[in-house]
């Protein structure tokens, strides 16, 4: 590559890729193409890392991962049409996690917009329901204000994505503004920070006499940064705390006062808990279907507490008994001088007798399972790794079993459900955490979707690890056509896989391969001590199911903790 | 005169959204609103006292509940300034239509009558047809229009309902 050190003009594209460097940007995911070209050229003189990927949703992912395991925004640069429609899925599972995310789509000329110009997509239009907000640039001395404003924008309040579309001509053109401290013009957004004291107080009284409380902590405990005042709440009114999935980290789950995570498949301790609290306080979880699949049966005669920075949050699925809107970690550290402790020792006895009289197990006897790998990592890692995985049954398990004592070390796609999401937001983990280790934990499914980006992992030569749960099936699905289809299996084989071991030695990453339950331990610690990138393959056997489970449309009252003898009904919720 | 019954659904809700001017502000409060599948029965667009803001003024029918995570979901929209429901008692509604209607000579005493009544007006006049402007609140003109039905309504064109809050209390 050749560089040129005269002094070029100032156009679009050099403003923009100044702005974000003013923005701390340290990392790009991107992937070229025409509509884009100034926005590279221009990167060629920055001190901004391009991470090229091999795809567009590939990019988006490692995007994701960075932000949720720095809490920075993590941006995106692609080119128009297909490069800008590839990145569609990202966006989406980034919206529907609140994470901030800056994605630049190049754009074809302002002139020849809406004129089906080679390329050309109305990514904003397409894009507009699954992101916080977006714009096309029509001025390129708007640029630098425009890129503040989204930085602003996608990392305040609930975060989110936020997309700017960049005509070529208006990133080629020159500027001529003002390059520094732009002033924001955004009168319709207002970012909550405390709530009223009248409001946490009314929360507080809330509790007053409770003998069975129980705190819900969820992702926007960990957005919010709020674990230390959460476990100060929860130590001084002596009250058990669960986790939803993207809550997990927020409050330590090896803790006595943990119950682990709770809902569709979360441990038979914290669903029980449920059943029987009398008083809960959400902290940032937005009381989804899969925690709550029977909103008429949720936590009857416990009275119901919400704290949400998001105000439509309130009242969406559950109403609450009392609320504040903010921050957690403001209203939560308010609320901890104005509660008292609760009398809750025949509670938390009661909950350690259910720990102990449900555990979360498994067993060898039909041969290697996902669980005792995944258990195994989390010993050998000692807890501490950065974990990102897809979806499906082996994220459930690695749910349940890869306990997460700290925030920002749990990354998986919840909302969304993407498959395919696990590895490339280990390596965007990885470039923003480079010295802790990263593990994804994928299927063989999700895995497939994405595995491309081992190309990126070795040309960065990143230490990611791969832990690839491999089952043959597209598990969860197959579960489902087991327990409620009459075991009619249907688009869930994937007998046929590729030998994962070669393919990763094919990229020239080393693997390892699993298929006893005695190599486990010895084959993860010499996967983990490796220096470099590593898939580990390990084949597990084919019909596990995950449970505990709560079947979709059901409540916590209905749930099956081990495999049922008699058929079951056909489940009413979504999926 | 006997009253025509009141075919309109009872649900009905008027919501008033100041927004920012600018490209696609319309689409991001459409989306809202079609993403829960709530109908819009009309949607006024217009310049506000401030050039940087537009008022929209949507009337939309659906259960309340779902109105209101509507109008939360688009509070949170970064271009929308403010979004209220108004109730009818707090604020002056109004609306404006023009009805083509078709008449014969020995019609025309009757139906200046009638315009009378309803505060309406002849703005043409041609041997066939005439065109009657009404303003008043949108209930006003749905009686009118059910009225003029019998002389045959060849076009009719609404502006849909525009509402201001009564007294200091700002929309």
């Amino acid at each position: 590559m050749t560089k040129t050190t005269e002094k070029k003009p100032m156009t679009g594209a050099r403003a923009l890729i100044r702005s974000l460097e003013n923005h701390g940007v340290e990392y790009i995911f991107g992937l070229s193409g025409g509509a884009a070209m100034p926005i590279f050229d221009a990167l060629v003189d920055s001190k901004i890392k391009l991470i090229l990927v091999r795809h567009e949703q590939g990019a988006t992912h490692m995007a994701d991962g960075y932000a949720r395991a720095t809490g920075k925004p993590g941006v995106v640069l692609v080119t128009s049409g297909p490069g800008a429609t590839n990145t569609v899925t990202g966006i989406m599972t980034a919206h529907m996690d609140s994470v901030p995310m800056i994605v630049l789509t190049g754009q074809t000329i302002t002139s020849m917009l809406g004129k089906d110009a080679f390329q050309e997509a109305d990514i904003a239009g397409i894009t507009m329901p699954v992101v916080k907000h977006s714009c096309l640039i029509k001025n390129t001395n708007d640029i630098p204000r425009i890129v503040k404003e989204a930085f602003y924008i996608s990392n305040t309040g609930r975060p989110g994505p936020v997309l700017l579309d960049l005509p070529k001509d208006v990133t080629s053109g020159p500027f001529t503004g003002p390059m520094l401290d732009p002033e924001m013009d955004l009168p319709g957004y207002k970012v909550p920070t405390i709530c009223d004291k009248s409001d946490i107080i009314k929360m507080a009284k809330m509790f007053k006499g409770s003998r069975k409380p129980l705190l819900l902590i969820g992702h926007g405990a960990v957005i919010a940064h709020a674990s230390k005042a959460i476990r100060d709440l929860a130590e001084k009114l002596r009250a058990p705390a669960t986790n939803t999935l993207l809550g997990k980290g927020a409050f330590p789950e090896t803790d006595r006062l943990s119950l682990g995570m709770l809902g569709m498949h979360g441990t038979a301790y914290a669903n029980k808990a449920l059943t029987m609290c009398d008083v809960i306080l959400s902290i940032g979880s937005r009381w989804d279907d899969r925690i709550n699949g029977n909103n008429q049966e949720f936590c009857l005669g416990a009275k119901k507490l919400h704290i949400d920075v998001d105000p439509a949050e309130i009242g969406k699925i559950v109403v609450p008994d009392a609320y504040c809107v903010g921050d957690a970690r403001l209203i939560v550290e308010e609320l901890v001088k104005h509660v008292e402790p609760l009398e809750t020792e025949e509670w938390l006895r009661e909950l350690d007798y259910l720990k102990k009289q449900y555990p979360l197990k498994y067993s060898h006897e039909n041969g290697l399972t996902a669980q005792y790998v995944l258990h195994e990592l989390y010993k050998v890692t000692e807890g501490k790794a950065v974990v990102t995985t897809d979806v499906g049954q082996h994220q459930m398990w690695a749910a349940q079993f890869y306990l997460t004592d700290y925030c920002d070390n749990w990354i998986t796609s919840g909302g969304a459900g993407t498959m395919g999401f696990g590895f490339p937001a280990a390596i965007g983990a990885q470039f923003g955490r480079p010295k802790d280790l990263v593990v994804a934990i994928v299927g063989d499914g999700g895995f497939q979707m994405t595995l491309y980006e081992l190309s990126t992992v070795f040309n960065h030569k990143l230490p990611v690890k791969v832990l690839i749960i491999d089952n043959k099936y597209l598990g969860m699905v197959r579960q489902w056509q087991e327990l409620f289809f009459d075991n009619r299996l249907s688009g869930v084989d994937l007998e046929g896989n590729p030998d994962f071991v070669k393919l990763a030695e094919a990229y020239r990453i080393k693997g390892v391969h699993i298929h006893k339950v005695e190599h486990v331990r010895e084959r993860l610690m010499e996967a983990i001590h490796y220096q470099g990138p590593c898939v580990i393959h390990a084949e597990v056997i084919k019909e596990d199911n995950v449970f505990p489970m709560i079947p979709a449309g059901k409540s916590a009252y209905h749930m099956i903790i081990e495999r049922p003898k008699t058929k079951l009904e056909k489940p009413t919720g979504s999926t | 005169m006997k009253k025509p019954p009141d075919t309109r659904p009872k649900d009905i809700h008027t919501i008033s959204v100041l927004v920012a001017n600018k490209p696609g502000v319309l689409v991001r409060v459409a989306l809202v609103f079609a993403r829960r599948a709530y109908n819009i029965d009309s949607l006024v667009v217009s310049p506000s006292v401030d050039p940087r803001f537009s008022r929209m003024t949507i009337t939309a029918q659906g259960d309340p509940a779902t109105l209101d995570q509507i109008i939360k979901q688009a509070g949170k929209l970064i271009d929308v300034i403010h979004v209220g429901e108004h109730r009818h008692e707090e604020s002056i509604e109004k609306e404006l239509a023009l009805f083509k209607v078709k008449y014969k000579p020995t019609e025309k005493a009757g139906i200046t009558q009638l315009l009378k009544r309803f505060h309406a007006h002849i703005i043409e006049s041609t041997p066939a047809t005439l065109i009657i402007e009404q303003t008043g609140p949108t209930e006003e003109l749905d009686q009118l229009e059910n009225t003029l039905k019998k002389y045959g309504i060849l076009e009719m064109v609404r502006t849909g309902k525009v509402l201001i809050t009564r007294g200091k209390e700002p929309t």
